[in-house]
């Protein structure tokens, strides 16, 4: 009998075939993740060498803060912008001038591009990485007077605090340009500039246009963070101030 | 029997200790029920730890080693569980920017993930970055509509795979979103893009006719939903037919409850996709039936 039975329920599993199936009823839910769920140890214990790798480098003090620094600061210009764009000035140019003998004459950044305050106190990797999570680098871009001067249009339309360094840029309540120097002298339309800015700005990134005029792109493979980071452990204290690169006045 | 769609708010904080309990409770149409399990992320992007208990938005959520938890018990309940992935793995953490994916790909492994869609930011290290962690990932990529042939990663993705679980063929493919314009050409080099929906008709039917399977899952890295004509999970289960469930991702949207939108035959499709960073796991019971009785509509759907 059992024996019977052992073949009869073979019997009906083989015809049984599984292609019969099809979905009767379909359940769906999202399931939260909360801190209620335990963590897996085996896990755990797997990730802490790489947490702990990460977070001795990222506890790294580089330098030391003065202030809270934000990129509210000013309307036209701000202190953490202003020593982003001179840092990399500061930095890149050297690299720059070793590849190609040229020099860096303008600084272009995007105020978006700053990520995060810095406040005062210990700056360390950490600090570098929120300020800069992405990978962006340094590339120079050679460019035209009269693409330089779509730029300092762009600037104005923006009326935002783009980081700048090497331009100095007055206008008026009106919007009217008042100066525009580069590294000290009048803007020229007939002469080339070199500007160093991101790969995001020059593909267009914040609408930057006018950077696809450029005539020569050197790439210097220099990520800005690690520039950011390079910067701060050059410098035993930061203190970087708004100043009047880019200012309107009455 | 009638298809039915039963909206119910699901109460996500209770739903760890009553997922399955629900499921065999009011239905009786077949003895040889099978039982199915479905669990997906999306856009993980890198968060490996819990965001900060004071965090603005998702305070003390996520977390690897307690998703891993979450699915060993569902696991537990039913061992006839898929669990997959809908792109975007990479970027977001210090995590990615150190050690480049390397970890990620080997948590998915310990977790026993099934298969992974490939997204844009899986790009984000390069062609070369992505293929370097390949030999950390022990599951399945899949992408139907990235001709990878004149890449290195030629060969190590597939458009689709089936598996089998308790007898049930479940086929599951693979979309990317268009890589011009969101991805630096000089980071997925020659990957060819190809049109999703007409890739996905043809993987379809292969699947349906060729592959016999019961059950038909598209691994989208597409995006939800879009206001311009770009192709999208809802633009794509309203155009196809024969995909039983959609798992999205790109778009990191949170539903409150998957979505059921109607195919080209006007067959209820499920959409889920489960926000970003890990902080939702996505669960899909599917209840087989081989009683010949279920309605040419379709399935019962709960959401």
């Amino acid at each position: 009998m059992k024996k019977f039975s052992f073949l009869l329920f073979l019997f009906l599993t083989s015809c049984k075939f599984s292609s019969d199936y099809t979905p009767a009823r379909i359940e769906g839910k999202q399931l939260q993740i909360t801190d209620s769920i335990p963590a897996d140890e085996s896990l755990s214990e797997f990730i802490q060498p790489y947490k702990e790798n990460i977070d001795r480098e990222m506890n790294q003090v580089l330098s030391y803060s003065s202030f809270d620094l934000t990129k509210r600061d000013g309307e036209l210009n701000t202190a953490i912008g202003n020593m982003m764009a001179d840092a990399v000035m500061e930095l890149s140019n050297p690299v720059f001038k070793s590849r190609t003998g040229n020099s860096i004459d303008i600084v272009l950044l995007n105020h978006g591009g700053i990520r995060s305050s810095i406040s005062k106190g210990p700056v360390t990797t950490r600090t570098a990485y929120q300020v800069m999570p992405f990978e962006n680098e340094v590339v120079v871009a050679k460019m035209n007077g009269k693409y330089v001067r779509q730029m300092v249009h762009y600037l104005i339309d923006a009326g935002t605090a783009h980081p700048v360094s090497g331009l100095k840029l007055e206008i008026g309540k009106d919007n009217s340009i008042k100066k525009v120097l580069i590294k000290g002298q009048p803007l020229e339309d007939n002469k080339d500039y070199y500007v160093a800015t991101n790969d995001y700005l020059l593909n267009g990134g914040d609408n930057m246009v006018f950077f696809s005029n450029a005539s020569e792109v050197t790439d210097l493979d220099y990520k800005i963070r690690n520039l950011l980071m390079d910067y701060f452990k050059q410098q035993d204290t930061i203190a970087p101030v708004r100043d009047y690169r880019f200012i309107r006045i009455n | 029997m009638k298809r039915r769609a039963f909206l119910k708010s699901s109460a996500a904080a209770g739903a760890f200790a009553g997922a399955g309990s629900l499921g065999l409770l009011s239905f009786t149409a077949s003895k040889n029920l099978k039982h199915i399990t479905i669990l997906h992320t999306n856009d993980v992007h890198s968060h490996i730890e819990p965001f900060e208990k004071d965090h603005s938005q998702y305070p003390g959520m996520g977390g690897a080693a307690r998703r891993y938890t979450l699915i060993e018990s569902i696991r537990k309940e039913n061992q006839n569980t898929l669990l997959l992935d809908a792109g975007d793995i990479f970027q977001g953490t210090p995590f990615f920017n150190f050690y480049g994916g390397e970890l990620e790909f080997k948590l998915m492994s310990k977790m026993g993930y099934d298969a992974a869609t490939i997204g844009n930011h899986d790009f984000d290290n390069g062609i070369e970055g992505l293929y370097a962690q390949l030999p950390h990932a022990e599951f399945q990529f899949l992408s139907a509509n990235y001709d990878f042939s004149n890449t290195i990663m030629e060969g190590r993705v597939k458009p689709y795979q089936v598996f089998l679980k308790d007898g049930i063929k479940i086929g599951v493919f693979g979309l990317g979103i268009e890589l011009e314009g969101l991805v630096g050409k000089d980071l997925y080099k020659e990957t060819e893009y190809l049109d999703p929906l007409e890739i996905a008709k043809e993987t379809v039917k292969k699947l349906k006719q060729d592959e016999k399977c019961q059950i038909v899952i598209c691994l989208s890295h597409l995006g939800y939903s879009y206001r311009s004509e770009k192709i999208s999970d809802m633009k794509l289960a309203q155009q196809t037919k024969d995909i039983d469930l959609i798992i999205g991702g790109h778009t990191h949207t949170f539903l409150p409850q998957p979505t059921i939108a109607q195919n080209s035959e006007g067959k209820n499709v499920l959409i889920n996709q489960v926000g970003w960073a890990g902080v939702n796991l996505g669960r899909i019971d599917f209840y087989l039936d081989d009683s010949g009785n279920v309605d040419s509509t379709g399935a019962t759907i709960i959401v």
